[in-house]
């Protein structure tokens, strides 16, 4: 695998075949965070034995094949130029720190883009999983099999009382960061978000917005993930997190009938005309873009608008974020630039699905 | 009030954590929250890994009031291979390696019990390769916890073979030991 083909396609392969519940999950996650026992982590470790590190993962596990993770790409953070570490950004591959802190860091991604390992980031090893819709079990299960075959040829540090030793106290013991992308639009016009993510925080698992900055959920995208690693299994945090999800689904599945019910007229108004503004604007901000996305997903799940797919919200996003339109552009591009070719994006994006 | 860090300057700054519903309050002057990492990054406002050390630092100040000296000796815990100082992890909110947990182990409950939520020990995976031993402690935990589960029930028959289970598990274990 080239560095090229991450940066051409702004969804990735995996992101292609539906998971369950994908009208309001869109992909589930799992981060574990590992350590080699006999090396400082990356704030203390001399270069020297960072390096040591990266080429371990050059020579052992480049173009290397596990199950369906097909021929990593071994990929130093310090040959990318700075548009091309925010595009793996975007695209959620490797996390800013990593692109920020480069320090002999590398990122190696598997052909679907299914598994990420970041190297020499907070902690040795990062390896970040995906399945597509609400499949967290799975989602466990491959990445524990393939931690298993990592461990294989490492030496992870470990303890009998602390479980895995990391960088961060906030992640030590499972090391694991479990969490789900949801598209809550019904939920967030109905305002009852505000009110349940202080239920959610209560139990020990954070909700945040991605994409954009804070607590603003651009697109009306939410990312649900624990928050505690120590004192539980893997399997016990997952189902935690999961009889959250599901209420969530039902909650919001409720919230779209009702609306529906109470005020489909305007409904199917703020659709359409949300459909409009991308199908036909010349300058569109990324705020409006996203907000407009997230309508027409909406009109797509209601069945309102049937010509375009469902993963135009997941692809578009991206797509429309600044690294990648500058990787397209080939330039860097000033924020007005910007805002004239994601509309044009857009329309050409729309035009394909006819 | 005078700051927590340096106890000479009036306290400017106050901010509130609240973690898995515990509430501490941090009190720091202009110069302490600059120089000991309370802004590191002021652009970026408060980020978790400020707030972490404020709270191992909060942790700690409480313990100088209870104890005095106890705290001042506290400080010069470091750790004999990365060299990481008590005082250095607290105001990172880092571990500098592996060995950390080892050498700051006794300071380390308190700490762990607020980020996650009261929990010291962990309950998960075990490394394949490195736990073997771990994995066979852990079945036979398991298997003794069914066997005491099945004679409380008299089912007789079960309980046997689960004994026959543990017994051929100590034998291994006792082998690979010999050998």
């Amino acid at each position: 695998m080239t560095l090229q083909h991450f940066m051409n396609e702004a969804i990735s392969p995996w992101m292609r075949e539906e998971g369950p519940d994908s009208d309001i999950v869109l992909s589930s996650r799992i981060r574990l965070a590992r350590n080699f026992s006999d090396v400082s982590y990356p704030i203390l470790a001399d270069l020297e034995k960072l390096e040591d590190i990266q080429s371990f993962f050059k020579e052992e596990y480049e173009h290397q094949t596990f199950q369906d993770y097909e021929d990593f790409a071994f990929i130093p953070i310090n040959d990318l130029t700075s548009t091309e570490k925010r595009v793996l950004v975007e695209k959620h591959l490797i996390s800013p720190h990593l692109a920020k802190n480069s320090q002999a860091a590398a990122a190696m991604i598997s052909k679907n883009e299914q598994v990420s390992v970041m190297v020499n980031e907070e902690d040795h090893i990062r390896i970040q999983l995906y399945f597509p819709g609400f499949q967290l079990n799975k989602a466990l299960e491959k990445a524990f099999e393939f931690d298993d075959w990592l461990e294989e040829k490492i030496d992870y540090a470990f303890d009998e009382t602390r479980g895995y030793l990391t960088s961060c106290p906030t992640n030590v013991g499972t090391g694991m960061r479990a969490s789900v992308m949801m598209h809550l639009p019904a939920l967030t016009m109905t305002k009852q978000i505000n009110r349940m993510i202080p239920a959610i925080n209560q139990l020990g698992l954070v909700v945040r917005g991605i994409y954009g900055e804070g607590s603003e959920a651009l697109g009306n995208i939410f990312q649900i993930s624990n928050q505690i690693t120590l004192g539980k299994s893997e399997e016990d945090i997952i189902d935690d997190l999961q009889s959250v999800v599901r209420q969530l689904i039902e909650h919001e599945r409720k919230a779209r009938s009702r609306i529906m019910e109470q005020s489909s007229i305007k409904l199917e108004d703020r659709i359409f005309r949300s459909y409009g503004v991308l199908k036909y604007s010349r300058i569109i901000e990324s705020k409006e873009a996203a907000r407009c996305l997230s309508n027409v997903r909406l009109g797509i799940d209601f069945g309102l608008i049937q010509d375009v797919s469902r993963n135009i919200l997941n692809e578009l996003m991206v797509l429309t974020q600044p690294g990648f339109l500058q990787q397209y552009a080939k330039k860097t591009l000033s924020a007005n630039e910007r805002d004239v070719l994601r509309a044009s994006l857009i329309r050409e994006r729309l035009q394909l699905e006819k | 009030m005078n700051c927590q860090e340096c106890q000479e300057r009036p306290a400017t700054l106050h901010f509130t954590q609240v973690i898995n519903g515990n509430k501490t309050e941090v009190h720091v002057c202009e110069v302490c929250a600059k120089t000991k990492g309370y802004m590191a990054y002021p652009e970026e406002g408060y980020s978790l890994h400020n707030l972490l050390s404020g709270l191992f630092n909060f942790e700690s100040v409480k313990k100088e009031n209870q104890q005095g000296k106890t705290y001042k000796q506290m400080q010069e815990l470091q750790c004999p291979k990365c060299d990481m100082t008590f005082s250095e992890f607290k105001r990172i909110g880092k571990f500098g390696c592996a060995e950390c947990y080892e050498t700051f182990s006794s300071r380390l409950d308190p700490i762990f019990r607020r980020v996650h939520s009261g929990n010291t020990k962990h309950f998960g995976k075990i490394p394949k390769r490195k736990g073997g031993d771990l994995h066979t402690k852990k079945q036979l935990d398991s298997y003794k916890a069914e066997l005491q589960s099945l004679i409380e029930t008299e089912a007789f028959e079960e309980a046997a073979q689960v004994r026959d289970k543990i017994k051929a598990l100590e034998n291994q274990k006792g082998d690979s030991k010999g050998g």
